[in-house]
C-alpha cells in the first residue's frame, strides 16, 4: 500500500522502509521550537531529566515572541529564564528582542525549516512549515523538553485527508479565505489526529505566504499537520532563504486517504469566521451589518509582507473609521523593514492605524490590543474562542487582510469592494 | 494505576485551552496559580466547587486550540482525577499523558453522564462506572506505548529510566 507525503517523511525519519496509519514510531527531529510561554515549562522539565545538556545546539530554536517586549514582571522573568538557558547551552538560534519575529514567520525566513524536515514545536501553529513540504506539528512543553534532550519524539502515524485545490482564486481571495472555507466545511475537529494534504493545479496560484497561512490553520480543523507538495515556488523560496539541503517527498500514487475533497478556488468568496469557533464561517455577502471596535492585521497566520501589501493597497488614501482602532503588526523585523522601505508603514500611519513591533500579543489576549466587554474585533489571527482576545464577552471575527483592512475603513465588517465604492 | 472516583463537572463540545486557562494568566507557570483560574472563562464557579478527585466529562474535541501545557497542568493541580470525553484534541491528549493527568475517550459515557453524577474510572480495564445511574461503559484503555509512560508517571521519568 502506498504512503501519503506525511507518512513518507515520518518513515524516513524513523529509519523504516514504510509506515502505515496508526503505527507508533520514534522519529529523529530536525528542529525543536519553543517560545517565551512554553519554553520555561520545558526548561523546568529538562532540568529534572538525567541528561547532559541538549541534543544539538543548532537544532533548537527559542523565540521570544508572545509577551515581548515584556508586558509585565512575570513575563520578563520567563524570558530571563529562557535567555539564561540559551546562554548556558550555547543555543545558536535564540531570538530575543531585536532579532525576534513571530516564530512561524521567522523560522522559514531564517532558513531554519526546509522541505523534508521533521519539526516539533511547543506552539500549536508549528504546523505552518508544512507549506514548505516538511512534517511539522505542535506539541506541549514536556514533549519539547524530551525533544531538546534526545532529538527524538514519538508519533502515531496519521491517516490523511486530501484537499484537491483547482482553479485560480479571484482578486483579494487569499490563503486565509481558502483555509476558513475548509474549516467551515469540515469543522474544528474535521481533521482530528489526521494530516491535511493539499494538492491540485490551483496551488500554482498560491504564493508562499498563502500556503503558510493555510498550513498554519490546519490545527484549527484539529489536524496533526498540513502539508503542500514542493514545486517551483517552494524551491525558489528555499533557495532564497536557506543554505540547508532539502529533500522532496511526494505522496505515492496509491496512497490511501480517509476522504478526498475537491475545491474550485475560482468559486470562493471572502470568508469570515463568526464567534466563537473558526468553523462558524460566512461568506462576505452573508455577514450582514456588524459594527466593530477594533481591527488587528498581523500574527503568525497573516503578518507576512504580502498580507501587509494587500492591506496597504486597500487603505491607501483612506481613513480608519471613527471609533475603530486599527493595529498592524509586521511578523518579523525583516518584514517590518520591507514594509518601511515600500512605504506601507507610511500608508498605515496616514490612514490612522498604529504599527507595532513584532509580537503575538493581541492574538491571544496577551497585550497590545486586549478587548473590553462587548467589543468586537475583525482580526487576521487564527482563533475566535470565547475570551480569546480579552473580555469573556468580547467577540473576534476572523478574516483575511483584505477584509480586515476594508472593515477598518468601513467601521463594520466589509469586503474590499465595499470600501472602494465608499469614497 | 489507582482508579479515579469523584463528582462530575459536565461540559459540551470544543472546550478550548483558552477557556481552560486564559492567556492572561500565562505569565505564570506555577501549577497552584494556574489552578486558581482553571476553567474560569467557561465556568467561573469551577474552582470554588471542585474537590480533590472530581472528574470532568465533556463531549467532542476537548482541549482544542493552543499547545499550552498549562491547560492540563491547571486541571491536574485543581485536583481533578480524570477527564472523560468523546474525543480529545491531539496536543491536549499528548500533554495530559506527558504530565500524568489521566484522560479517557468514551463517546457513550461522555454523552450519558451528567453533572453531579458520582463516577469511577478503572484505568487498568478502561471501565467507567456511573454509580449514580448504575450504568457502566467500556472506555478506550491506553495503548501499551503510553502505558509505559504512565507507569513511569510521565515522560520525564520515562526518559530517565531509559537513560
Amino acid at each position: 500500500m502506498g504512503m501519503t507525503m506525511t507518512q513518507k517523511i515520518l518513515a524516513a525519519h524513523a529509519g523504516l522502509e514504510s509506515v502505515s496509519a496508526g503505527q507508533l514510531i520514534e522519529a529523529d527531529l530536525d528542529l525543536v521550537l519553543g517560545n517565551d510561554i512554553t519554553s520555561p515549562v520545558a526548561i523546568h522539565e529538562i532540568e529534572k531529566m538525567k541528561v547532559d545538556g541538549v541534543f544539538h545546539k543548532d537544532k533548537i530554536a527559542l523565540v521570544m515572541d508572545h509577551f515581548v517586549p515584556n508586558k509585565d514582571i512575570k513575563s520578563a522573568e520567563h524570558c530571563k529564564c529562557v535567555r539564561e538557558f540559551a546562554c548556558k547551552n550555547e543555543i545558536t538560534n535564540f531570538f530575543d528582542v531585536g532579532q525576534m519575529g513571530i516564530e512561524h514567520a521567522l523560522l522559514p525566513e531564517q532558513g531554519l525549516t526546509v522541505a523534508g524536515d521533521v519539526i516539533i514545536g511547543a506552539d500549536s501553529h508549528t504546523c505552518t512549515y508544512g507549506a514548505l513540504g516538511a512534517f511539522s506539528t505542535g506539541v506541549g512543553s514536556t514533549d519539547m523538553a524530551a525533544g531538546m534532550a534526545t532529538g527524538k519524539a514519538w508519533f502515531k502515524v496519521p491517516s490523511a485527508l486530501k484537499f484537491v485545490l483547482t482553479g485560480k482564486p479571484a482578486p483579494y481571495i487569499s490563503g486565509k479565505d481558502i483555509i476558513l472555507h475548509i474549516i467551515g466545511m469540515i469543522g474544528v475537529d474535521g481533521a482530528l489526529y489526521k494530516s491535511m494534504e493539499f494538492t491540485g493545479d490551483g496551488i500554482q496560484y498560491l504564493n508562499m505566504d498563502d500556503r503558510f497561512t493555510i498550513a498554519n490553520m490546519a490545527i484549527e480543523a484539529g489536524g496533526k499537520n498540513g502539508i503542500f507538495p514542493v514545486d517551483a515556488v517552494t524551491e525558489a523560496y528555499l533557495k532564497e532563504h536557506s543554505k540547508r539541503d532539502y529533500k522532496i517527498y511526494e505522496a505515492d500514487e496509491d496512497a490511501e486517504y480517509d476522504e478526498v475533497y475537491t475545491i474550485d478556488l475560482s468559486t470562493l468568496k471572502s470568508t469570515v469566521s463568526f464567534p466563537h469557533l473558526p468553523e462558524n464561517t460566512r461568506t462576505i455577502d452573508e455577514v450582514g451589518d456588524v459594527a466593530i471596535d477594533q481591527v488587528v492585521i498581523g500574527s503568525c497566520t497573516n503578518g507576512h509582507i504580502s498580507d501587509l501589501r494587500i492591506a496597504a493597497e486597500i487603505m491607501k488614501g483612506k481613513k480608519v473609521a471613527k471609533n475603530v482602532r486599527c493595529i498592524i503588526i509586521p511578523a518579523t523585523q525583516q518584514i517590518y523593514l520591507e514594509a518601511m522601505e515600500e512605504g506601507l508603514l507610511k500608508t498605515f500611519i496616514q490612514c490612522g492605524a498604529v504599527v507595532s513591533t513584532p509580537t503575538c500579543g493581541p492574538c491571544l489576549g496577551g497585550y497590545m490590543g486586549v478587548l473590553a466587554e462587548g467589543e468586537r474585533c475583525v482580526s487576521t489571527t487564527n482563533r475566535n474562542f470565547v475570551g480569546r482576545m480579552g473580555h469573556v464577552d468580547s467577540e473576534v471575527y476572523l478574516a483575511s487582510p483584505a477584509v480586515a483592512a476594508a472593515s477598518a475603513i468601513a467601521g463594520k465588517i466589509a469586503g474590499p469592494a465595499e470600501v472602494q465604492e465608499v469614497k | 494505576m489507582k482508579a479515579a472516583c469523584g463528582t462530575v463537572f459536565k461540559y459540551g463540545d470544543n472546550v478550548d485551552t483558552d477557556v481552560i486557562i486564559p492567556a492572561r494568566y500565562l505569565n505564570s507557570s506555577d501549577p497552584k496559580e494556574l489552578a486558581a483560574h482553571c476553567m474560569e472563562d467557561i465556568d467561573k464557579d469551577f474552582v470554588k466547587n471542585v474537590k480533590p478527585g472530581d472528574i470532568i466529562v465533556a463531549t467532542k474535541n476537548f482541549g482544542c486550540g493552543s499547545s499550552r501545557e498549562h491547560a492540563p497542568i491547571s486541571i491536574k493541580a485543581a485536583g481533578v482525577s480524570c477527564v472523560i470525553a468523546e474525543t480529545f484534541a491531539r496536543i491536549f491528549y499528548r500533554n495530559s499523558i506527558n504530565i500524568g493527568l489521566p484522560i479517557i475517550e468514551c463517546p457513550q459515557a461522555a454523552r450519558d453522564i451528567e453533572a453531579g453524577d458520582e463516577v469511577e474510572v478503572n484505568f487498568d480495564t478502561g471501565v467507567i462506572t456511573d454509580k449514580t445511574k448504575g450504568t457502566s461503559y467500556q472506555g478506550q484503555a491506553f495503548p501499551p506505548f503510553m502505558q509505559k509512560i504512565i507507569d513511569c508517571e510521565g515522560l520525564v521519568n520515562y526518559i530517565n529510566q531509559k537513560q
